[in-house]
């Protein structure tokens, strides 16, 4: 837990969350930051998550969680049924981004996404100089075994909230230890926003 | 299993109410009574009652879940989950688990004498559903002294029981556990339970049901279990239990058993028409297809609960598939009831709810302790 802990992600959004806020996490994974924010905000947790092994760590926690997909996870919820839908790190993973930030929207008040960003300078460089696929710290894959399906830019995500009339609340660039403000879209290893449609 | 996990030697009790004119009402507008329940009890009720589990029991189950009836061998059905330490720990919680209504192991059943006739009920008996049954548990639970339960569990027709108790008394049940079971039985479980009643009613011992006194219609019986056998388990299950394996080392060449699958069947279906009433056979399966919570009746319309839930299901079983049990959680989801769901990985089928003990003791100790913290 310690190390899950000073998790910059979840330290960020450990601090947008408002306390005794409904959470849904999709793609909770071993529920770490449902847990934290379970612990330290009193947040009623719900997660979702694909892995078996995972649900059990997320029992252990005493988290609620569904397995399952979030693709087809979320129908069910009638509108706004939480205050926040968390998509950290799972949003790249799923087969209908579109569909499932809309269902997001729907179901939550407020959406945060984290992902990472693909036009980090490492990254750019790799491709650029070496033709090969990026390999970063917030992108560890390789081609062959990534789970990631879709790979996006901080100004690839800006451009589809607005074409999507989304509205960012909140934004926050995330180098490897600290905050990555200047020119994001270059040096930020990871983002995380905070959308609505109100 | 070490005897300091077991609940040692038990012994079934019995507990009789609807008295008439007080006779229990039934779904089916009859009424029955007296009635009979045939229950056990492992552990101590706490102080503020609120430690008390009730078991389900499957189509066949009956109230001896766990420890040893004196001088036996086997232990209850679900042994291997409830005793100290176990998934439903005895030295924390108190766990009841009753025969059901329309049963043959204690409980008034189409077995049981008719009072007014002196003779057994047979088909005089009324045909119950889930509801009835759960309605008789209620009894029995106000006869314990419970008010709330902790939680209702159970495996496949246990689990309807479960889902019945949140849908009938939600505000008398803290949490929920239904596994490997369903809202509503679908058409293919349906035209199995029918292909069984048929076996029965087909053989010619059954005497329209007034074989007592001579004798079980055992062949209709056995196939009817042969059958539930088939569905209980899985291809692959049935591959690395059977295969193709011969009984002796060449065929027969004649209509005996030659492949050690079809041994296994007979052996069920044997031991079956031992221990298992043909009546309550054809009862107890009609009321598991009498079932439909579907459709927004689990939880009433209108009403909030705050009963926690866990579904379990299994990847292999097909009798029960996860399309049932996920079907459960999307009316949950409708709701905002909290629940959690898993499909754990099993080759066992619809069989894994008594074998899988090692995934579903760490889901439903964890989920328990959870329960019982917040309940404190």
């Amino acid at each position: 837990m310690a190390e899950d802990a000073e998790r910059l992600d979840h330290k960020i959004i450990y601090g947008i969350v408002e306390p005794d806020s409904r959470v849904l996490d999709l793609g909770c994974g071993e529920g770490d930051l449902l847990y934290l924010l379970s612990k330290g905000k009193g947040i009623k947790a719900q997660g979702i998550e694909l892995r078996e092994d995972a649900i059990y760590k997320c029992v252990e926690k005493g988290l609620s969680v569904f397995h399952g997909d979030i693709d087809s996870g979320l129908t069910e919820y009638p509108d706004k049924s939480f205050d926040y839908v968390i998509l950290n790190q799972s949003m790249q993973e799923v087969r209908k981004v579109d569909f499932v930030i809309d269902e997001a929207l729907r179901i939550g008040d407020k959406v945060i996404v984290g992902f990472p960003n693909f036009a980090y300078w490492r990254a750019r460089l790799r491709l650029f100089l070496k033709g090969k696929t990026p390999v970063t710290y917030s992108l560890p894959y390789r081609w062959y075994n990534t789970p990631n399906l879709h790979f996006l830019s901080i100004s690839d995500f800006k451009e589809f909230c607005s074409e999507k009339g989304i509205s960012i609340i909140e934004e926050y660039y995330l180098g490897k230890r600290s905050a990555a403000n200047f020119l994001p879209n270059l040096f930020a290893l990871n983002a995380v926003y905070v959308i609505t449609k109100r | 299993m070490t005897d300091e996990n077991s609940v040692g030697i038990v012994k079934t009790k019995y507990f009789t109410f609807a008295e008439p004119p007080d006779e229990l009402k039934l779904e089916s507008g009859q009424v029955l009574g007296p009635i009979t329940l045939a229950y056990e009890i492992y552990g101590s009720l706490n102080k503020e009652k609120g430690n008390a589990i009730l078991i389900e029991p499957a189509l066949s189950g009956d109230a001896h879940a766990a420890g040893f009836h004196e001088g036996d061998k086997e232990p209850g059905w679900w042994d291997s989950m409830i005793g100290p330490g176990k998934a439903f720990d005895t030295t924390k919680y108190f766990v009841i688990c009753s025969n059901v209504i329309g049963g043959c192991k204690g409980s008034t059943g189409p077995s049981s004498i008719n009072p007014k006739t002196g003779k057994p009920y047979a088909l005089e008996f009324p045909l119950i559903t889930i509801s009835d049954m759960v309605n008789a548990q209620k009894y029995l639970i106000g006869h314990l002294g419970i008010d709330r339960l902790l939680c209702v569990v159970g495996g496949s027709m246990g689990g309807m029981q479960a889902l019945q108790w949140v849908a009938s008394y939600p505000d008398k049940v803290r949490s929920a556990i239904p596994i490997a079971t369903t809202l509503k039985h679908s058409p293919q479980q349906i035209a199995f339970d029918e292909v069984g009643r048929q076996a029965v009613m087909g053989d010619s011992d059954w005497r329209e049901g007034n074989y007592y006194g001579h004798g079980q219609p055992e062949k209709g019986l056995a196939v009817a279990r042969m059958i539930g056998h088939i569905t209980y388990m899985s291809d692959q299950s049935m591959e690395e239990k059977f295969s193709r394996r011969l009984k002796d080392k060449n065929f027969s060449f004649k209509f005996i058993t030659d492949f050690e699958v079809e041994g296994y069947l007979r052996y069920r279906g044997d031991s079956f028409v031992k221990r298992f009433d043909a009546n309550s056979y054809l009862y107890i399966t009609k009321a598991l297809d009498y079932f439909d919570l579907s459709g927004g009746r689990l939880i009433p319309s209108g009403k909030t609960i705050d009963t926690r839930f866990l579904v379990i299901a299994f990847k292999s079983d097909w009798l029960y598939p996860s399309y049932q049990l996920q079907d459960i959680v999307r009316q949950l989801k409708t709701r905002h009831v909290d629940a959690t769901y898993c499909e754990i990985k099993s080759t066992y089928g619809h069989d894994a709810f008594l074998l899988e003990v090692k995934e579903e003791t760490h889901l439903i100790r964890h989920f328990l302790k959870k329960v019982y913290k917040e309940g404190t």
